[in-house]
């Protein structure tokens, strides 16, 4: 024990004087692109990250193991916070100046926020964001606030149609339903000749987002600093959901725990459809009777009557502006390391996570990936969201919305209308109501 | 408002010798005491004058996470940090945040308000009633007095939040015991979270189950400490059980209850995690009550800290209001304070 605390004094030590040299010389120097060698980087790093401990929870932790193997001198102290929880809890900490961590993953929707909070550092002309051309555009744009860079994509996501291939054997289905209107056919064929229920919908306004996009609508329109959450589009998308409830294409779901009980439901085997994202894969893959991954379909979300469209998700690595500046090498360090294109390739393999990163495709475990493959043209497709500091809290309203919809069975236009005066009065004040 | 001769000094010159000396003298005199009180003084002004007073201040801006600062930084890994002052700067806004809260244009303030009558009045009587009946049963002689008392203290001593996680699961809508047993004999399963009323029956059955042993406590000993003179007198002169439980024993235990029932309104109005855990607030918010509604409005998205201090102001003077009528209707039967 004593051994320990005497090397981590020493480390300290090291670790302060070689950040008294480097900041002395290195302000001045044009390259400050290029990492220093990793023998040279020291310092420990807390990283709060936001997925689960028992489903993705170890494959990020192999990552570490390997980061700390090649940076011998970085410790990082890999901490679990609930995903629910971790928007407040970083909020309350960083606000605090104390206790926050110094990297965290943050959902794509919370950096625009923390960042104008000025919780987070911007990345600009690190190593962090040497190549930001192979990111994809979509998901790197939400790390973007006026001008600046604060994170880099960790994973993106988006919904797409998971379906039970034995089922939709069973009910004599040959491809997935590629329209609401064949969802609702396919759904009867399950009923019948399965004797399942066809599509479990969550109530929430994240899962409704299909529908929406599906009749060309939106939330907001940035551009012209307008509330459109009650748009004509949006209530024919909503209503469209009701239907496929009231038709008994979906079971109505519970207003409470919707999201626990449509995963019990598939991975029961008692439903042929959900909307749901690749980070549910490894899930489904480990779940006792669904018959492994091999047995699960995925397609992009069915369209409504314009398009079909689902909207962009993910998570991105963030650094706290709170953190020491001296070990502003090693956290570039670890979310470089993190986040290479091997690394991605890795959780891609272990987890179905999708890259963010284009060379990580080309990868051949990746690019032979059948789960990567199949997600690939929905995230091609993905819509990106409003990327302002609101984005995180145009939710709350439209989860309201949701529930009242599709559990209580109310008017579409009326609680499309609720929300947009929450928009308006608790959102985004500036706008203009549609 | 009497003035207290002190304070006129500046108007009578002439009174002024002899009140300084009459403080000198109070204060050589009676230092200690003060000495005494002063750490008590600073303890409450630390903990309870100063929050209290900080949160009404706050209740009158607009005050929220993002114009909080006067400027805001941006800061650059391994570079310079530069801050631009914040044109959302934080700023006194009169009473805005209350018209805005009772007039409904942002909340559900009267949805909630409702909620929180209905939750507390259905639970103080159900605590009152069940403990009562309880006490009673456990005030005479009985085989095994000792384990039901025991037994019946046991859900006030698991922790709040585990109980409401039971309960929680009790009525979940698909796999929960309480539609299975409804099922069973052979009714239709209920979806208790998709309805205003039965999700707030839900919260309500838990908060009944949490709250009866603490007024069943407190009950049976006001029960002991009345005299068995009375019983026996009463018993002497030919009253039935029922004529002495409402002579006798109702009237022994006045005292008793005006206390409970006062900490039971009071406590049920702000019992947070019940309805915070139980029902979430579904189905869209409609079984929130006022102090969970704070809550949303004070942590959920960015965080409204002069909407939030708005609603405990509100919901602060509505216990004042109701603890003053209520001590003023006990005075006035006699009941000595």
């Amino acid at each position: 024990m004593r051994r320990i605390a005497q090397a981590g004094a020493l480390l300290a030590a090291v670790s302060l004087l070689a950040t008294a040299c480097g900041s002395g010389g290195d302000t001045a120097d044009t390259d400050k692109n290029t990492a220093p060698a990793p023998e040279k980087v020291s310092g420990s790093l807390t990283w709060w990250d936001t997925s689960d401990p028992t489903n993705e929870g170890p494959a990020f932790d192999k990552l570490v193991k390997k980061f700390e193997a090649k940076y011998p001198d970085v410790t990082i102290d890999h901490q679990y916070v609930p995903f629910d929880e971790a928007q407040n809890k970083f909020k309350t900490a960083a606000e605090a100046k104390k206790g926050a961590p110094d990297i965290l993953r943050a959902e794509v929707a919370w950096v625009p926020e923390f960042a104008s909070l000025g919780y987070l550092y911007s990345l600009d002309g690190t190593a962090a964001l040497e190549d930001k051309s192979d990111y994809f555009e979509t998901p790197l744009s939400s790390n973007v606030f006026n001008g600046k860079t604060y994170g880099i994509p960790q994973v993106t996501d988006s919904l797409a149609l998971l379906y039970n291939k034995k089922l939709f054997k069973q009910a004599g289905i040959d491809s997935a339903p590629s329209t609401w209107a064949e969802v609702a056919e396919d759904a009867k064929l399950l009923k019948s000749k399965a004797g399942v229920d066809g599509i479990f919908l969550n109530p929430a306004g994240y899962f409704l987002l299909p529908f929406i996009y599906g009749e060309g609508g939106d939330l907001v329109d940035t551009q012209a600093k307008q509330i459109v959450v009650n748009s004509d589009a949006n209530v024919e998308g909503v209503s469209e959901a009701q239907k496929l409830i009231d038709e008994g294409a979906a079971p109505k779901p519970p207003a409470s725990d919707a999201y626990t009980a449509m995963m019990t439901a598939f991975t029961e085997g008692k439903v042929g459809m959900i909307i749901n994202g690749p980070w549910e894969v490894n899930n489904i893959r480990n779940a006792e009777n669904f018959g492994g991954v091999e047995n699960l379909g995925i397609a992009p979300v069915p369209a409504g009557s314009k398009t079909a469209g689902a909207p962009v998700g993910g998570h991105n690595y963030v650094v706290w502006s709170g953190m020491d500046q001296s070990k502003a090498d090693a956290a570039t360090a670890f979310i470089t390391f993190m986040n290479s294109a091997e690394s991605q390739a890795f959780l891609a393999d272990e987890l179905g996570l999708l890259p963010t990163r284009k060379s990580a495709y080309q990868i051949p475990s990746v690019a032979q990936n059948p789960v990567i493959s199949a997600f690939k043209p929905v995230i091609d497709s993905a819509v990106a969201r409003p990327w302002i500091p609101e984005g995180g809290q145009f939710f709350t309203a439209l989860d309201t919305m949701a529930v009242e919809t599709m559990v209580q069975g109310k008017d579409a236009k009326s609680s499309l209308d609720k929300a947009a005066k929450t928009y308006k009065s608790d959102v985004v004040p500036d706008y203009s109501l549609k | 408002m009497a003035i207290d001769p002190g304070t006129t000094v500046m108007v009578e010159p002439a009174a002024r010798p002899r009140t300084l000396g009459r403080t000198r003298t109070a204060a050589s005199r009676h230092w200690y005491a003060w000495a005494m009180v002063l750490p008590v003084v600073v303890v409450l002004g630390v903990l309870v004058l100063y929050p209290l007073s900080r949160g009404i201040y706050l209740s009158f801006t607009d005050l929220n996470e993002s114009n909080q600062r006067t400027e805001i930084c941006a800061k650059t890994l391994g570079g310079e940090e530069t801050c631009t002052p914040n044109p959302k700067a934080a700023k006194f806004t009169g009473l805005k945040n209350y018209t805005d809260i009772l007039t409904g244009e942002r909340g559900h303030f009267w949805l909630q308000f409702t909620n929180t009558l209905v939750w507390t009045g259905a639970g103080v009587f159900f605590h009152y009633t069940i403990g009562l009946a309880l006490a009673v049963l456990l005030n005479r002689r009985i085989r095994g007095r000792g384990m039901y008392r025991v037994l019946l203290i046991v859900p006030w001593a698991v922790p709040a939040f585990v109980s409401a996680f039971a309960w929680k699961f009790i009525f979940n809508q698909n796999n929960g015991l309480a539609n299975v047993a409804l099922t069973s004999v052979g009714l239709q399963p209920v979806e208790w979270f998709s309805d205003r009323w039965t999700a707030l029956f839900t919260a309500i059955v838990t908060n009944v189950w949490l709250g009866v042993p603490f007024m069943m406590v407190a009950l049976l000993g006001g029960m002991q400490s009345i005299s068995t003179d009375l019983y026996e007198a009463a018993e002497m002169d030919g009253a039935s059980p029922w004529q002495r439980f409402v002579n006798v024993t109702l009237p022994g235990l006045r005292p008793v209850s005006a206390t409970v029932v006062l900490l039971g309104v009071i406590w049920t109005f702000n019992m947070f995690p019940v309805i915070f855990l139980v029902t979430g607030g579904q189905p869209a918010g409609q079984s929130e009550i006022l102090v969970t509604g704070a809550f949303r409005a004070a942590f959920e998205g960015i965080r409204q800290y002069a909407l939030a201090s708005a609603y405990g102001v509100l919901i602060l003077s509505m216990l004042l209001v109701f603890g003053a009528a209520y001590r003023r209707a006990l005075a006035r039967q006699g009941e000595v304070w």
